[in-house]
């Protein structure tokens, strides 16, 4: 079945589908491709058909219909479903069942979305390719020998393969713009505040934001909107009206001007950092034509601490991580090694054996850059090149409405390219990792196809709580091409 | 050769007096069943947020405020990370460089005057749990009880400016009226709402006026004021015996070229023998023993890796709420105290003494003045009488078996009668069983004898069986009188008026 949230919604008012059958069909969807792609680390078959019913039940009594009816939804594991494992990917939490629902699990029970599976991601939302997850490693549906990216790359991956037309996943420095670019779907991370954290297991708190994925700019609407909103339980969340995003993300920006920063660009004998790929950047500088076409003004623009991004970011990341992670030691509840001697070893061999390499290597490297007599130079450091690089975007966005660029540097990379090289999988978040530390909004778009088929993404950013202007000026290039409608053949 | 100087700063944690824990909604009551007041968010579970209990932070305020301190306009929360069974998360939500409020002070009473002790800051924090170490039937499990995890602490750190353990306790009791009267913390010590830490060293002076400084030791476990003193006291002469043996035995040396400005003199801190400082060390406190125990020299500082909480907002503070917070504080004891002598023109000494017992006795005080006219009797009867009878019968002075009215006219009585002091207190006696003055004047029994013709009678033939007194007197012996009004009392059981009898004894004896 591969039609979007929005096409589901109306062939259920219409009479044409019903929500059992809907699920029925995603449901036999995942069984038969998850062998081959691994998205899901759990699949609740029994619990959808159930949420199915009671909504086709609801439907025929004539009630209100949730603004999500009957439109399955795939959930990373990072995020809490009351009496539903949450692993986070790690085997730390192989056992944790969250005796609550996250924020914007309740918005979407609220919205009578269908809860279908928890989908694989890297060990705490810490990786780009997904490679990280304890559990399994996610394909990406173009090409199974590629991942998906990461970390929400099950969710990714089970929307890209109409496993699920949406998807919620979580983004600390490109986690849902990266794997969306990767497997040719639409991902959105909203402004940071936009979307309650509460129920999200932690990984870099000043930075991470829960957001949807979908085949198109629409559909995405759809989802943010019902996730978006104020939430008492999270003091970082916004107190701002929600805008109808699914309403006005047909209407056009009119004199629009696009920001396109120079350093996500090879310049003429300097490659731009990251190495950006000859087919991306063609797709992209393509991508913008097509603006141009719609009467918008491309303007170059300097974000000139970018190039710090990716450096700022394992800093300021890993230190809240190293903190965040701590709780998990055998005490209170997390994985417990089974042998030890004393309270300080059952500690350490509870983490030695509950977390991945990935995840050690960050709490290592966050403990390190606020420990005393390196916290000047690495951590603070850090905030106040942090600070340069929202400046930037502050002094970028008072002359474009939105800026344009790649998602990734490259399309999907082979499993297993970059697990030994830390540092180039760090580099393949360099045009999203800023949007995180600047906390402004931005999303990633299917723009071409690479000549063996895999999908490129177009990244458009927008400051801070401008999320309807960022959807129509994404819906406005969606209109005019059908890389969107495009689905890989698994 | 004159003693050493002892240096003392105290860090005080006291619980706030909220209903919920500072960043969750459970129940801050004390004595519940273990675990039974938590939550995911008090108990860390992933995903959970914590969000600041606004009471929690206006009561810190009201504290600060009281205790003269800087309130920033902005302060925010940080993250002091270890790693510990009772702290779920393993970091403790507490506040690092910029704390809300700093630079403060509060007012003791010494016996040589008021002194005001500096206050460092005074922030808010989030508490740990409770480690219950079960050993007994062999095992030797560890058990926690997270009910007090996120209880609001405010920790009120004073300036090493604090001289005697007599200050010390004078200190804690003065904070303790205060933040009692305010109605921030009930700072129960043994209910673990009032807790302190205290740092002791000592100067010991050298003969070129120079001071040697010891170490600074830490003493934790102080669970009752006199302990805090008897402790302060134990370790001052340990820490002066311990310079003394270490010196001679040269495990301590001291190096006159590294002398550092101190007040308006120059101390030298110790050295070992490779010529570091000596470190500080934390010492417990055993009430039973009477002694400190060393525990462990902390040869390298704790890293808490302190980084700002990225979970809490930052919090504002502008000039309309600390205008509500002083509003709400009333009259502060130290204010107080300075209104009571000028205004009934009772003696600082006693002014202190009625301020100590809290606000409902000065208010009880004041309304017997209004009864009866007389503050200084009535303060008289208030501070001695009235504290005796409460604190004898342990009671509070809201739930007084006597009404400030009562005690009032008991006074009004005695003026006019001339009853004197032992009979006014049976009477007042009998009136804590609920009798009015006179009820219970007339209960006893008790007539006045105030008739001129019949006391100069008396006085009369006192004189003449007292031939000696009068004598002593002629000589100059003022108090020989007393012999005379002595047998007059004694003739009227005790129920002369007192005034005329002295007016007679003094017109008789002065005519013959
Ligand atoms: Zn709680």
């Amino acid at each position: 079945m591969n039609l979007t949230a929005a096409e589901l919604l109306e062939r259920q008012s219409t009479g044409d589908l019903s929500a059992e059958a809907i699920t029925q069909s995603f449901l036999a969807r995942i069984q038969q491709v998850e062998p081959k792609l691994r998205s899901f680390l759990a699949v609740d078959e029994a619990g959808a058909l159930e949420q199915a019913r009671a909504i086709d039940a609801k439907r025929r009594r004539g009630d209100a219909m949730g603004i999500l009816a009957g439109v399955p939804i795939a959930i990373k594991d990072v995020i809490c479903v009351q009496g539903q494992r949450a692993t986070a990917g790690s085997k730390m939490l192989e056992a944790f069942v969250p005796p609550y629902d996250a924020h914007v699990i309740t918005r979407l029970k609220e919205a009578d979305a269908i809860l279908i599976g928890k989908s694989n991601c890297d060990e705490f939302a810490m990786g780009s390719s997904t490679e990280n997850s304890a559990y399994q490693t996610t394909r990406n549906p173009w090409d199974l020998e590629r991942t998906p990216g990461g970390s929400s790359g099950g969710s990714a991956a089970a929307v890209a393969a109409s496993e699920a037309p949406l998807a919620l996943g979580t983004d600390t420095g490109g986690s849902i713009r990266q794997p969306a670019g990767l497997c040719g779907i639409v991902g959105l991370k909203p402004s940071y505040g936009r979307v309650s954290r509460f129920g999200l297991i932690a990984y870099g708190s000043s930075l991470d934001q829960c957001g949807p994925f979908a085949h198109d700019v629409r559909d995405s609407a759809l989802l943010l909107e019902v996730i978006a909103g104020h939430d008492s339980r999270d003091s970082t969340s916004v107190d701002r009206p929600v805008p109808q995003y699914a309403k006005v993300v047909e209407s056009p920006v009119q004199a629009l001007v696009i920001g396109v920063p120079r350093e996500f660009f090879n310049q003429p004998g300097a490659q731009a950092t990251g190495g950006l790929d000859a087919e991306v950047e063609r797709s992209v500088r393509d991508a913008l034509k097509v603006y141009e076409s719609l009467g918008a003004t491309i303007k170059e623009i300097s974000l000139p601490h970018s190039p710090y991004s990716v450096a700022v970011y394992y800093l300021v990341a890993t230190a809240e991580a190293s903190s965040n992670l701590a709780r998990y030691d055998g005490v209170h509840f997390g994985h417990r090694a089974k042998e030890f001697a004393g309270l300080i070893d059952m500690m350490k061999k509870s983490r030695g054996e509950g977390f991945g390499a990935e995840v050690k290597r960050r709490i290592m490297l966050g403990t390190y850059a606020l420990s005393s007599g390196y916290i000047d130079a690495y951590y603070l450091k850090a905030l106040k090149v942090r600070r340069l690089i929202r400046q930037d975007f502050d002094r970028a966005f008072a002359e474009c409405d939105v800026i344009v660029g790649p998602t990734s540097p490259t399309a999907a990379f082979k499993i297993g390219e970059k697990t030994g090289d830390p540092l180039a999988m760090y580099l393949s978040d360099i045009y999203t990792i800023s949007a995180n530390l600047a906390g402004i909004c931005g999303i990633s778009i299917p723009c071409g196809l690479t000549k063996t088929g895999l999908p490129i993404g177009l990244q458009i950013l927008g400051a801070p709580f401008t999320e309807e202007k960022l959807l129509r000026i994404a819906r406005m290039y969606e209109r005019e091409t059908d890389w969107h409608k495009r689905r890989p053949a698994v | 050769m004159t003693t050493h100087r002892i240096i003392i700063g105290l860090e005080v944690h006291v619980q706030l007096l909220t209903k919920t824990k500072l960043f969750c909604g459970c129940s801050t009551q004390f004595g519940l069943p273990p675990n039974s007041a938590t939550c995911p968010i008090c108990c860390g579970l992933p995903g959970t947020l914590p969000v600041m209990n606004r009471e929690a932070f206006h009561l810190a305020l009201k504290a600060a405020t009281a205790l003269n301190c800087k309130i920033a306009s902005f302060t925010k929360w940080d993250r002091k990370n270890y790693y510990y069974p009772d702290l779920p998360k393993n970091y403790q939500i507490s506040q690092y460089d910029l704390p809300f409020s700093s630079e403060g002070w509060l007012e003791i009473e010494l016996p040589s005057g008021p002194k005001k002790v500096g206050i460092i800051r005074a922030h808010l924090e989030e508490d740990a749990g409770k480690m219950l170490h079960d050993e007994h039937a062999g095992k030797s499990d560890s058990l926690v009880d997270l009910n007090r995890t996120g209880t609001p602490l405010l920790e009120i750190v004073s300036k090493p400016a604090i001289d005697t353990p007599e200050e010390a306790k004078a200190y804690l009791e003065e904070l303790r009226l205060l933040l009692r009267e305010i109605g921030v913390s009930d700072c129960e010590m043994q209910e673990g709402s009032l807790r302190c830490d205290a740092n002791i060293n000592i100067h010991v002076p050298q003969a070129d006026g120079t001071f040697i400084a010891t170490p600074i030791i830490e003493i934790k476990n102080l669970n009752s004021f006199r302990g805090v003193e008897r402790a302060l006291k134990y370790e001052a002469e340990r820490q002066a015996n311990e310079l003394r043996r270490s010196l001679d035995a040269g495990a301590w040396v001291v190096d006159s070229s590294r002398a550092k400005a101190f007040r308006d003199y120059a101390v030298i801190q110790v050295l070992t023998q490779r010529g570091s400082e000596v470190a500080k060390a934390t010492a417990g406190w055993d009430e039973r023993t009477g002694r400190t125990e060393i525990q462990r020299r902390k040869e390298e500082a704790s890293d808490y890796r302190y980084f700002p909480e990225p979970d809490l907002v930052p919090v504002k503070v502008d000039a309309a709420i600390l205008d509500k917070v002083r509003t709400e504080l009333g009259e502060l004891p130290a204010a107080q105290k300075a209104r009571l002598q000028s205004q009934y023109g009772i003696p600082a000494y006693d002014a202190g003494i009625l301020s100590r017992q809290g606000r409902a006795f000065v208010a009880y005080f004041e309304a017997v003045v209004k009864t009866c006219g007389d503050a200084k009797e009535a303060c008289n009867w208030t501070i001695n009488d009235l504290l005796s009878t409460l604190n004898e019968r342990q009671l509070d002075i809201n739930v007084c078996p006597l009404s400030p009215q009562g005690l009032g006219e008991l006074i009004v009585e005695i003026k006019s009668t001339g009853l004197n002091k032992q009979r006014a207190r049976e009477v007042y006696t009998a009136m804590l069983d609920g009798l009015t003055a006179k009820q219970a004047i007339d209960k006893l029994g008790f007539k006045v004898v105030g008739d001129e013709a019949q006391l100069l009678e008396l006085v009369r033939r006192a004189i003449a069986a007292n031939p000696k007194a009068v004598a002593d007197f002629k000589k100059g012996k003022l108090k020989a009188a007393d012999a005379i009004k002595g047998f007059v009392m004694r003739e009227t059981k005790g129920m002369a008026n007192t005034e005329v009898v002295q007016r007679l004894v003094m017109e008789e004896l002065n005519r013959g």
